[in-house]
């Protein structure tokens, strides 16, 4: 209501939802390079978790953060071997699966992004 | 067994010397046995803010040297005599004079003889900030409603972490309810959302630190001061009490009214 009120007269916004912003972003940065281990350990799950569907080159795995204006996304960089049999039929799954988007299997490499909201 | 706490903040200036010697002061008021110990290497500071620079013989260095016994180093305070004690940094000296080693063996000592140990950490995250960790089981992390404040915040709890001090406790320091409201200052809400660590206490920007400071007498002594009900109140919960975090929300108005209504006014 107070916030409406503000808007309403002389379209007002706090300069604090500015800092709450700005502050998002470098800690995602901070928080990501103060902990290699952090990087390390998401590495180790994805390989755990996408190599039960297709099979790819582990050394080749690269995940960094990278930095835009407003934003910091994740970026995993996968070359993938071969996608496995029987895709359709994948564990726990009801229609296919999709990881990462196909294209970027046909391609035989896949960017995938993911927007980083740590904290 | 006395508790050991670091006092500590990263960014420099957000009122960690203040701190210190406030809650130390609540402490002592309430009954426990303190020691401060100043760990800013080369810019002493606490003994000013505690009002006692003019009784400073020995110092920190003195002491993990071997130059005279911990208890000649030990200044009494002015108002609680033996129960709150301060050890002074070393003036002159280099920083890396002390090592992490001869803190954790000094605060065995300590340990042994007071409830609680208050270490007055230097800003940074270098040699200072390692040596006031080291004998620490327990940190508080100050901050102000301020960006660089809240992001050296986050880095020195990351840090803390790593020196094995699990569950810091935040102070925010230097609140402005006025510009919190506008919202023009992130509130305590905000501070929580972003660093997430239990919250020790909310001290409001009050004049009164200035004039305390100035005359060297914390301000945790003046029951007029809100800052200095803050800290009492943080006091209270270190020894487990539980205390609700004050309403910083009360307009000023409203203080000057209830001061006047109470004859306090000035």
């Amino acid at each position: 209501m107070f916030e409406f009120l503000s808007k309403l007269f002389g379209g007002f916004e706090g300069s604090k939802n500015r800092a709450k912003e700005r502050l998002r972003l470098v800690l995602v940065h901070d928080r990501a390079s103060l902990s290699p281990g952090l990087v390390e350990a998401l590495k180790e799950e994805l390989i755990e978790v996408i190599t039960k569907y297709m099979e790819i080159d582990e050394e080749g795995l690269e995940v960094n953060f990278d930095k835009s204006d407003d934003s910091v996304a994740l970026i995993a960089n996968i070359p993938v071997k071969s996608v496995k049999r029987g895709m359709g039929e994948a564990p726990g799954a009801k229609g296919s699966p999709r990881v990462g988007g196909s294209k970027g299997a046909r391609r035989g490499r896949n960017t995938g992004g993911m927007n980083g909201h740590l904290h | 067994m006395g508790k050991v706490i670091v006092i500590t903040s990263g960014k420099g200036g957000v009122g960690k010397t203040t701190t210190t010697a406030n809650i130390g002061t609540g402490l002592a008021a309430l009954g426990q046995k303190v020691c401060l110990v100043d760990t800013d290497i080369g810019l002493r500071n606490l003994d000013v803010v505690m009002g006692l620079e003019n009784r400073i013989v020995y110092d920190l260095l003195h002491v993990v040297e071997g130059q005279c016994r911990l208890r000649q180093a030990l200044i009494k305070d002015k108002q609680f005599g033996d129960r709150l004690v301060l050890l002074p940094a070393p003036q002159t000296r280099e920083k890396d004079a002390v090592t992490p080693e001869q803190m954790k063996e000094l605060m065995k000592e300590l340990r042994e003889e007071y409830d609680f140990v208050l270490l007055d950490s230097p800003a940074g995250i270098e040699h200072g900030f390692k040596n006031a960790v080291a004998g620490a089981d327990h940190a508080i992390v100050v901050t102000t409603p301020e960006i660089a404040a809240v992001r050296d915040a986050d880095r020195i709890i990351g840090l803390l972490e790593a020196a094995e001090l699990y569950d810091p406790q935040l102070i925010i320091n230097r609140v402005r309810p006025g510009m919190v409201r506008r919202g023009d200052m992130m509130s305590i809400g905000d501070i929580d959302d972003i660093l997430a660590i239990e919250i020790l206490g909310v001290v409001p920007d009050d004049q009164d630190i200035i004039v305390s400071t100035n005359r060297g007498e914390p301000v945790v002594t003046n029951p007029k001061s809100r800052a200095g009900q803050a800290y009492r109140n943080i006091a209270r919960r270190l020894l487990g009490e539980e205390v609700p975090l004050m309403n910083l929300e009360e307009r000023k108005v409203m203080h000057w009214f209830k001061r006047l209504l109470s004859g306090e006014a000035q």
